[in-house]
């Protein structure tokens, strides 16, 4: 398996990456005029230490991924920051990460499998699904007796579809402990912040009620990000599935784009792409 | 003509337990899900036999849906179970993005299809789930006709790689297909070679389109009896070769006549052969309470509606021919 070949990368490295897959993003986005900027810069720092750090997977994908760790992105929307770490970490050439969006691309809008991506395992978009999918998965892996991993990340937004309380119920119910999900908690969704819109009260509360081992963890902090991931993992296989309620800005590392629900699903213009870009600078290469 | 007996009557649904329980002694990755319908669906004895490989959702159909997509990674094969009803339109947007779209190998098992739910009535019966499934893409639709048909429907999507959509009721029916019979999927099955009018039925219908066969017998007419248990992929080749013979069309099944096999049959004829057709189906409404029994006899879909069907198509293929 790759991990165990992998050295670790060290933090500066995958600071460096994370600012190349921002720079990949707010590119992806302007690049097709369309697309959801703010949720991928805010989940950069999580994707960059799933991939560089956590995970135990292997970029010459296989769709069972028997063995691996799966992670599975409900909130498809911000697809571009997971194909751009996807691009980033082996599983196709960077260069593809232009055809963003694009009639013929592999790089749909939402991710799919629909065209054959490396690393996708399932369509997401239609919000509320990814939960039970990675149940799903994680049940699979204990039926074959597959000590890998499962992941899945929400958007806070997200939590308002019934499906997910549906999901919550069961994974408790029946020890899905092999399970290590997040929320991205943003507080942001398209029509203003979630608090307006439909309020998700106290998610701590929430999901300790339904029998969740509930982390927390600063999702624009490396540091942090990869602390409570590795305790997450130090904490599965002991009867419950997890939840870690990751807080996030929406468009972080982005001055003009944080914070708002604005820049949700909006692309930048010429100018405030430069303007991006001038505020992240890697010595990593563009696409 | 062809004569069929039979010495018992099942329910399909029972058809669909009996082959669940073989699939799953053929194949270890046969798993099954259902959302608290475990009597209904008839997956006792799958339970009794692989408890490990079953899962209770609760209900819940959405997470069902996703649950079974999920399960597919891995290589298990999940076979969910609840009412039709629930099983389609309940969950439409999940069965499209994380079951169809996704090319996930999860076979959507529903019970009580159409209107023989009698009568819970027209909240727990569906007569548009047809429809919903064949419009997705890549999505096989199989509606098979009697208990041995649905068993050996079962064992063979275990075998099929992609999604399915099986369909089966909820009432006592004769059992007049072979116990050892093989189901081959998308291909249609002879019921009785005819002459004079085609008629296409699925599921429940074909026992009654043989009845009507008979009455039609009496009356001098010669109708070609052919079983459409998969509606998607359509068995095409045989539809075109019994027209060519008989010249016009009666299509029967327990669905709204928008958008079941009478539309796919339509747009067949449409494309390559335009024949007199009538449709035996539910005319675009709900159903309501009753015994199935008297819902068959209101709603349209007895053997007698078949016999003046024909009469009607007979008489405009008379009237073309002039």
């Amino acid at each position: 398996m790759q991990a165990e070949v992998k050295e670790i990368m060290p933090l500066e490295e995958m600071e460096q990456v994370a600012k190349q897959v921002r720079r990949d993003i707010v590119r992806m986005v302007h690049g097709c005029q369309s697309g959801h900027p703010g949720g991928s810069l805010g989940c950069t720092d999580f994707f960059v230490a799933l991939y560089f750090r956590i995970l135990n997977h292997n970029p010459s994908f296989d769709m069972d991924g028997a063995g691996e760790d799966l992670l599975f992105l409900s909130n498809g929307h911000i697809s571009p920051v997971w194909y751009s770490v996807l691009a980033r970490s082996g599983y196709f050439d960077v260069k593809e990460l232009k055809t963003f969006r694009k009639l013929d691309s592999r790089l749909q809008g939402h991710p799919t499998t629909h065209e054959d991506l490396p690393g996708v395992r399932i369509a997401s978009g239609s919000l509320g699904q990814g939960l039970s999918v990675g149940i799903g998965a994680a049940l699979t892996k204990k039926l074959n007796a597959d000590n890998g991993l499962v992941f899945t990340l929400h958007g806070d937004g997200e939590l308002q579809e019934g499906q997910i309380w549906e999901a919550a119920l069961f994974a408790p119910h029946n020890k899905v402990d092999n399970l290590i999900s997040t929320i991205d908690v943003n507080g942001q969704q398209i029509d203003g912040p979630t608090d307006k819109v439909l309020a998700l009260g106290n998610l701590r509360a929430k999901w300790e009620a339904f029998g969740w081992d509930v982390l927390e963890m600063n999702g624009n902090d490396l540091v942090d990000i990869i602390r409570v991931l590795e305790l997450a993992k130090a904490k599965t296989f002991k009867g419950k599935p997890i939840m870690i309620l990751m807080q996030t800005n929406m468009g972080h590392g982005v001055d003009f784009m944080m914070g708002s629900h604005k820049w949700h699903g909006v692309a930048p213009n010429d100018e405030q792409l430069e303007q991006a870009l001038l505020q992240l600078i890697s010595n990593h290469q563009d696409y | 003509m062809k004569k069929y007996t039979y010495t018992e009557s099942k329910d399909t649904r029972s058809g669909f337990g009996a082959g669940l329980l073989e699939a799953g002694r053929r194949n270890k990755d046969v798993v099954a899900l259902c959302a608290d319908l475990v009597g209904s669906l008839k997956m006792a004895d799958f339970i009794k036999e692989f408890p490990e490989r079953f899962v209770q959702v609760g209900i819940a159909e959405a997470n069902m849906m996703g649950i079974a997509a999920g399960m597919t990674i891995g290589g298990k094969i999940p076979f969910t179970g609840t009412f039709a009803n629930f099983a389609t339109g309940r969950v439409y947007d999940q069965i499209r993005q994380s079951i169809a779209y996704s090319d996930k190998n999860v076979k959507i098992c529903a019970s009580h299809a159409g209107l023989t739910l009698g009568e819970d009535g027209a909240t727990h019966q569906i007569l548009e789930d047809i429809g919903m499934m064949k419009m997705l893409p890549g999505m096989t639709v199989i509606n098979p006709c009697d208990y041995n048909q649905t068993k050996a429907a079962t064992i063979a999507i275990a075998e099929h790689r992609g999604p399915v959509y099986l369909r089966f009721g909820r009432p006592v029916l004769p059992v007049f297909t072979d116990p050892e019979q093989e189901f081959e999927i998308g291909k249609a099955w002879m019921v009785n070679e005819g002459t004079d009018v085609s008629i296409f039925a699925t599921g429940h219908l074909v026992w009654e389109a043989i009845k009507a066969g008979e009455k039609l017998a009496e009356l001098g007419i010669s109708a070609e009896i052919i079983n459409i248990h998969t509606i998607k992929p359509l068995d095409e080749e045989a539809i075109l070769k019994s027209v060519a013979k008989t010249g016009c069309v009666v299509s029967a099944e327990e669905h709204n006549r928008l958008g079941g096999l009478g539309d796919s049959i339509a747009q067949v004829l449409a494309k390559n052969t335009p024949l007199p057709m009538e449709y035996v189906a539910v005319n675009d409404s709900f159903g309501e309470s009753g015994t199935p029994e008297q819902l068959m006899k209101k709603y349209g879909l007895d053997d007698a509606h078949i016999v003046s069907a024909v009469q009607k198509v007979l008489e405009r293929k008379k009237a073309l021919a002039k």
